[in-house]
């Protein structure tokens, strides 16, 4: 089981490789990756530093191509893909159908995966890119239980990719526009959920309130931890009742749920998080390592470890982490 | 430019949706389509029931009548119930996921590809005709810069008149799919344990900020647009650029809303926007804004 960690920039990228990383993902530094955050991804030059580091380190490198190709624009997407190729990418992780389709016949030797924001939840739509794009690996959306993702992996030949661990998408990604509906960019279509140029914090006598444009999306005690204002992790109303009515500020966390994703025969398990620094990847990257080797060693012996959980815990959103949709009671 | 119903998004009683069609069937609308497209739970009417449907509808009226089908699909019970609703061998059915192109495709019959697919710019226009796509419906975030800049590409790849574009114009939005069923949610149920809430709220529930702003409607597992969008003022341009309009079904009156879309057409005039609607998106600004006419 391949261990593939976030890098924002270079130091993420060595952080992550020296911590026991087996692949690392990646963006370039424009709207090409949903990751497309000012201060963050990598420019051409740093891009060559972290090939080199990447290959005399023996690891792979994956590089997120999966925001949406505007119209009139394609071509930046597929140069995007032409830099893939000249670097040696390892693999690219694609969502657009243009852009899926001229890497497949571009590029026949480039690995494709099916980037998570391309949603993929069930055996045929697997199929339609297995088939015409030859992908070999697909991201499985966060919207799936364990018991789904077991079904699929017994329906499928293809590698599956799951989210290990990070920031919870509770919405099919890629189908997600509640951005775009209060701020008029999503990240399909600038690559970014909840831009940071649109929040707002703001101390009030009713406590400190965090907007996303004009819209109050949560409004905290002094003994409350405050949350980076998603739409979907506010406190709001639905009738008389205040209450996150969508999502807790939350991570994903599923360590214990390891040996089912190795009894299902998962490629590779994502650690989300190329927004977050070098310090979050350094952490989340030795813990997961540590489980997967704990496992594979001895895999009637695998148990979470208290620590493993202390040390996530300090780098989680909102300070608790939740299996998500994995477990069905959450949903 | 024809006019179109969307499919109820709701969980309506047997009964009112009966009733909701045989109201539709006189309507100025020129297609309907009609199923499932949100929860496989709702089961009010099942796949044979809306076929029947269907049948009635197309026997009645001279109407194109579509299946509309589910956009977050996950488990195999729902790709066997999508893949018999893609067999009908009738009816034209309308793609909300790219597993039900693939199954349409391998079919070899032809499809409208839903406002839930990703379908951006006109290379993925071009691949989705290979695969038997006729009629496109623009995702609700786009814009008429994005579409018109879409189909100028389109006539430059010379299949501009390979198939009809239809905009959503009308109704609440749907923005997202989950896991989570946030009606249930607001019930303080799981959404194994629903009880098949929804059906209370025929019009979903609507979720406020603590300033009292309607951001939201939670309907079962889709989050649609607080706002109701409202495109009558764009009906010039929409004319120019798109084939079809949607109206989204909200309640027994929105039979009536395809007239004012074909009134707009042959008598425009200037509509103005209430508190409770929102077009944005198509002057591609915020969703929930509305677009300042000078």
């Amino acid at each position: 089981m391949e261990l593939l960690c976030p890098a924002g920039n270079l130091p993420a990228l060595k952080t992550a490789v020296d911590n026991g990383a087996d692949a690392v993902y990646i963006g370039f530094k424009d709207d090409t990756n949903a990751r497309h955050f000012a201060g963050l991804n990598f420019t051409d030059k740093k891009l060559q530093q972290g090939v080199d580091y990447i290959k005399a380190n023996n690891k792979s490198l994956h590089v997120a191509i999966n925001t949406f190709a505007h119209p009139g624009q394609q071509q930046r997407w597929f140069k995007a893909i032409d830099k893939c190729a000249e670097i040696g990418a390892d693999a690219v992780i694609v969502a657009d159908i243009a852009a899926l389709d001229y890497a497949s016949k571009r590029y026949p030797e480039l690995d494709l995966h099916l980037s998570v924001q391309a949603s993929a939840t069930n055996a045929p739509a697997i199929t339609f890119y297995q088939e015409n794009f030859n992908v070999s690996r697909v991201v499985l959306p966060r919207v799936l239980s364990i018991h789904q993702v077991k079904q699929l992996a017994r329906a499928t030949d293809i590698e599956l990719e799951v989210f290990a661990f990070g920031s919870l998408c509770i919405m099919a990604e890629g189908r997600c526009y509640l951005s775009s509906y209060v701020t008029g960019e999503s990240p399909n279509t600038v690559g970014a959920c909840s831009p940071a140029k649109f929040v707002r914090w703001q101390q009030t006598p009713s406590g400190l309130e965090s907007r996303l444009s004009d819209v109050l999306i949560d409004k905290y005690q002094q003994y409350e931890k405050t949350g980076y204002p998603t739409l979907c992790k506010g406190r709001f109303h639905v009738e008389e009742s205040l209450y996150h009515a969508l999502e807790e500020p939350t991570s994903l966390n599923t360590l214990s749920l390891l040996p089912e994703l190795f009894n299902a025969n998962i490629a590779a398990v994502k650690i989300e998080g190329r927004q977050r620094s070098p310090a979050y990847v350094e952490q989340i990257t030795r813990v997961w390592r540590q489980a997967i080797d704990q496992y594979q060693l001895s895999p009637e012996h695998y148990q979470v470890k208290p620590a493993w959980g202390q040390a996530l815990d300090k780098v989680s959103e909102g300070s608790t982490t939740t299996l998500g949709a994995y477990h069905k009671a959450w949903q | 430019m024809k006019v179109s119903l969307g499919p109820v998004l709701y969980f309506w009683p047997k009964q009112t949706l009966t009733d909701f069609y045989q109201q539709a069937v006189s309507s100025d609308a020129d297609i309907i389509y009609l199923g499932e497209t949100v929860c496989s739970k709702r089961r009010e009417l099942k796949s044979k029931d809306w076929l029947t449907l269907a049948k009635q509808l197309a026997d009645n009226s001279n109407k194109q009548i579509i299946l509309s089908t589910m956009a977050l699909l996950e488990a195999p019970s729902e790709v066997r119930v999508l893949k018999d609703l893609c067999q009908n061998d009738q009816f034209m059915v309308e793609a909300n996921d790219l597993g039900a192109v693939q199954i349409l495709a391998e079919h070899g019959v032809p499809f409208v590809c839903g406002p839930a697919i990703n379908c951006y710019n006109a290379n993925v226009i071009q691949f989705l005709l290979s695969k038997g796509m006729t009629r496109w419906v623009m995702p609700v975030e786009l814009s008429g810069d994005w579409l018109r800049t879409l189909l100028q590409d389109c006539q430059q790849l010379g299949i501009r008149d390979q198939f009809e574009v239809e905009v959503f114009a009308w109704g609440h939005m749907p923005l997202a799919y989950s896991a989570r069923c946030f009606t249930a949610r607001s019930e303080n149920k799981a959404k194994d344990d629903c009880e098949l809430c929804c059906i209370n709220y025929p019009q979903g529930r609507v979720m406020r900020s603590q300033e009292n702003q309607a951001l939201f409607v939670l309907n079962g597992i889709q989050t649609q647009s607080g706002l109701r969008y409202n495109l009558l003022n764009e009906v010039p341009q929409l004319a120019t650029l798109a084939d079809i309009v949607r109206v989204s079904p909200e309640n027994m009156a929105s039979v009536s809303v395809p007239t004012q879309f074909k009134q707009q057409l042959n008598n425009y005039q200037a509509y103005v926007l209430d508190n409770k609607e929102c077009n944005g998106y198509w002057h591609q600004i915020a969703g929930l804004a509305q677009h300042a006419y000078s």
